[in-house]
């Protein structure tokens, strides 16, 4: 059961870090709380579906394209919407639950609010200390770990990380310093939403497209990013990794109140926010 | 200047006139039935309460009508999207719509228990015969026990009602444990129950609990995840080491799609059998990408079986307008066809008190069988009455696999349904257990 609860923790835990640490960079570096974060995740997966069956794409195409247009249209919604209202955080947080809303409406007009599917990439399953695993969760946690490397290569290593973390720490100081704080926070917010569209690309396969699916992992997401800190990235991990064993060990050891994995993230949710509101790592990007 | 305003108040007072003689006329219209289809339009299951109801229109209609008395009448649907599934509010102001604005003379559909509790108020509320077609709680007709008076309006319709639902599924349960301790030669049989977490499904909790030790087999442990769950695989982990043979599944929303899904991804060594109300569904094969093979569960209507020539031609005609094969929600053409026509020819009025004793009374021939109620409006679940019926997903078809040589006692006779296909069981848990 052991094994159990590690291998169920490593990939719900890689899932749930890939739609928090993007949910957390733009609010560490433009103070935006993006409600409809997991939106854009629920509108790569109808993306997907229309290539592969509208457009007769290769499921990898159909990612790929996916990706590459919610990213964009994370941008255009940055730009034409939440730019225009950004220094005011209640109306930021009220106009992305309306975007939100506005994308699932679509999606139902579009789609019908029917249970869809796409292929996934390998079928099958392997077997790691007695746990079987399907080929999909295996990519899910490899690319997870890829794209964690990715981050830190781009926080770290290049001046657009340079310009990240110190608009993260001081935006003003940054503008002084001659950063673009807006382009900045415009690049964020495209690497987040590709970060919630990648997400959706490959949890989708092992799962069921329709309009609402961006309701339950939005609880997790923000439970995730409040119990690591908003804005901290390692706090996002950490967070996710904690709320993927809190879940295994609710299915495994409590099997009658599996049902409660939500309850449990928003209870862990309010029990951080009265305790320790700034999370377990603050609120802005580490220089570590 | 005040020539002018008055200009503008009389456009008013015409536009007003217009709309209110519009509306008149339209409450008033006698010369048809009107009959509110009320579920989730957005869903298959509202699609199943359409197109059965639409089906069921243009049948009488080209016939000319329903006999009302002396006259023909025919009959016109108003659609309803309850959105039940998403919100409760929105099914009880659709079900409002259709009393107060359309004034409808009869209600059928509703799915989710919890939005039809607050439809069947309104409807009561307003006296309109309400005939349920998608839920399955028996506290809907525990209502009418405890207070005729006020629910004596309402009828379930299809399908039968949770407890016989859970009847109907262990009798599948045992059917298919029998054939399966036959075919793989085992010593006994070890079940898991898996069931979302929504109300009509705590009986089954209840009675599962006590009746699968009853019934000579292992109970290996109940898991109720999220109606909406997207991951399930821990769950999945845990019941293969829990040495289960068979998952019985109690399940009418997404996690039935997605469970199925990872099961039949990660090859579990177990036959599903039970409530999946989306297995039921025809496109259920594409929904899965072909992971539901060999899963079993109740079913209301299935390619190979014929229960009565009601149904046969109900599906045929089904069929042939959609494409498709109908859901159980499409009960409303025979809620329309068998019940409500047949009523209001005896009665002579759409009168609601005139026609509830002949409702009462009604013994007739349905798409899924014969259609009776009980004292609490309940329909009558049994040899002679409806039966659920279970089918198994065998290569990219839905076939019947039960009732086959079904004994409801051990003086009745067998009953096996014309078409019935024998169970098939996964290489895997073949290969697993022999």
């Amino acid at each position: 059961m052991v094994v159990d609860i590690i291998i169920s923790t490593l990939i719900n835990g890689s899932i749930y870090s890939i739609l928090a640490i993007g949910f957390s960079l733009v609010f560490g570096v433009a103070r935006i709380i993006n409600i409809a974060h997991t939106a854009f995740y629920m509108l790569a997966a109808f993306c997907i579906y229309a290539g592969t069956n509208s457009f007769g794409l290769h499921p990898v195409l159909a990612m790929g394209a996916a990706i590459i247009f919610v990213t964009i249209l994370g941008l255009a919604s940055y730009k034409l919407i939440i730019e225009k209202i950004r220094v005011h955080p209640a109306a930021t947080i009220i106009a992305t639950i309306a975007l939100a809303m506005i994308f699932q409406e679509i999606m139902i007009l579009n789609f019908g609010a029917e249970f869809l599917s796409v292929p996934v990439l390998v079928e099958g399953f392997t077997v790691v200390f007695g746990v079987k695993i399907t080929y999909q969760q295996v990519f899910t946690f490899i690319f997870m770990v890829i794209l964690l490397i990715s981050v830190w290569f781009l926080l770290m290593k290049t001046k657009l990380g340079l310009a990240i973390r110190a608009t993260a720490q001081d935006r003003e100081t940054a503008n002084l310093m001659g950063m673009n704080e807006s382009m900045i926070a415009l690049v964020t917010i495209g690497i987040s939403v590709g970060f919630a569209g990648f997400a959706g690309a490959i949890v989708i396969p092992l799962t069921v497209i329709h309009p609402h699916m961006w309701l339950s992992p939005l609880i997790i997401m923000m439970a995730v990013v409040v119990l690591g800190g908003l804005g901290s990235i390692k706090g996002s991990i950490i967070g996710a990794f904690i709320m993927g064993l809190t879940e295994a060990i609710i299915v495994f050891l409590l099997p009658m109140g599996s049902f409660l994995k939500g309850s449990v993230a928003l209870t862990i949710l309010i029990i951080v926010l009265i305790i320790k509101p700034e999370g377990l790592f603050g609120v802005s990007i580490e220089g570590e | 200047m005040n020539i002018s305003i008055l200009r503008r108040i009389g456009v008013l007072f015409l536009i007003a006139g217009i709309f209110f003689s519009w509306s008149c006329s339209k409450a008033g219209d006698s010369n048809v039935i009107k009959i509110g289809v009320i579920g989730p339009m957005q869903y298959s299951q509202g699609k199943g309460h359409w197109n059965g109801a639409e089906l069921a229109m243009e049948e009488i209609n080209s016939s000319g009508g329903i006999k009302v008395g002396n006259e023909m009448k025919k009959i016109e649907l108003i659609k309803a999207d309850s959105n039940e599934i998403a919100s409760i509010t929105d099914a009880a102001n659709a079900m409002e719509r259709l009393i107060t604005q359309e004034k409808v003379n009869f209600v059928i559909g509703g799915f989710r228990t919890e939005a039809v509790l607050a439809m069947q108020d309104i409807a009561m509320d307003a006296k309109t015969i309400f005939i349920s077609v998608g839920p399955a709680s028996a506290e809907l007709n525990k209502r009418v026990k405890e207070d005729y008076d006020r629910y004596e309006y309402f009828f379930r319709g299809s399908p039968l009602n949770s407890s016989y639902l859970v009847k109907n599924s262990f009798i599948h349960l045992g059917y298919i444990a029998a054939v399966l301790k036959k075919t793989l030669n085992l010593p006994a049989i070890k079940v898991a129950v898996v069931a979302e977490k929504v109300q009509w499904v705590e009986p089954v909790i209840a009675a599962a609990k006590s009746t699968i030790p009853a019934m000579g087999m292992e109970l290996a442990g109940i898991w109720q995840p999220s109606q909406t769950a997207s991951d399930v695989t821990a769950e999945l982990s845990a019941i293969q080491r829990s040495g289960a043979h068979i998952i019985f599944t109690v399940f009418s929303s997404s996690v039935g799609v997605t469970f199925v899904r990872q099961a039949g991804e990660l090859k579990i060594p177990a036959l599903m059998t039970g409530i999946n109300v989306e297995a039921a569904r025809f496109d259920f094969w594409e929904t899965t990408e072909g992971k539901c093979e060999y899963v079993i569960t109740s079913a209301n209507y299935l390619e190979n079986i014929t229960i009565n020539e009601t149904s046969k031609k109900f599906i045929d005609a089904y069929r042939k307008k959609y494409g498709e094969m109908p859901s159980y929600t499409a009960f409303t053409h025979s809620a329309i066809s068998n019940l409500l026509r047949t009523a209001i020819e005896k009665a002579g009025t759409l009168d609601a008190d005139a026609l509830i004793p002949i409702l009462e009374n009604l013994k007739v021939e349905t798409s899924s069988g014969t259609y009776k109620v009980d004292e609490n409006h309940d329909s009558i679940w049994g040899p002679g009455y409806s039966i659920i019926m279970a089918g198994q997903w065998q290569d990219g078809s839905f076939k019947g696999i039960w009732p086959n040589n079904w004994k409801a006692s051990d003086n009745a006779p067998a009953i096996s349904y014309e078409g019935v296909a024998p169970v098939k069981f996964p290489p895997w848990m073949i290969e697993a257990y022999q």
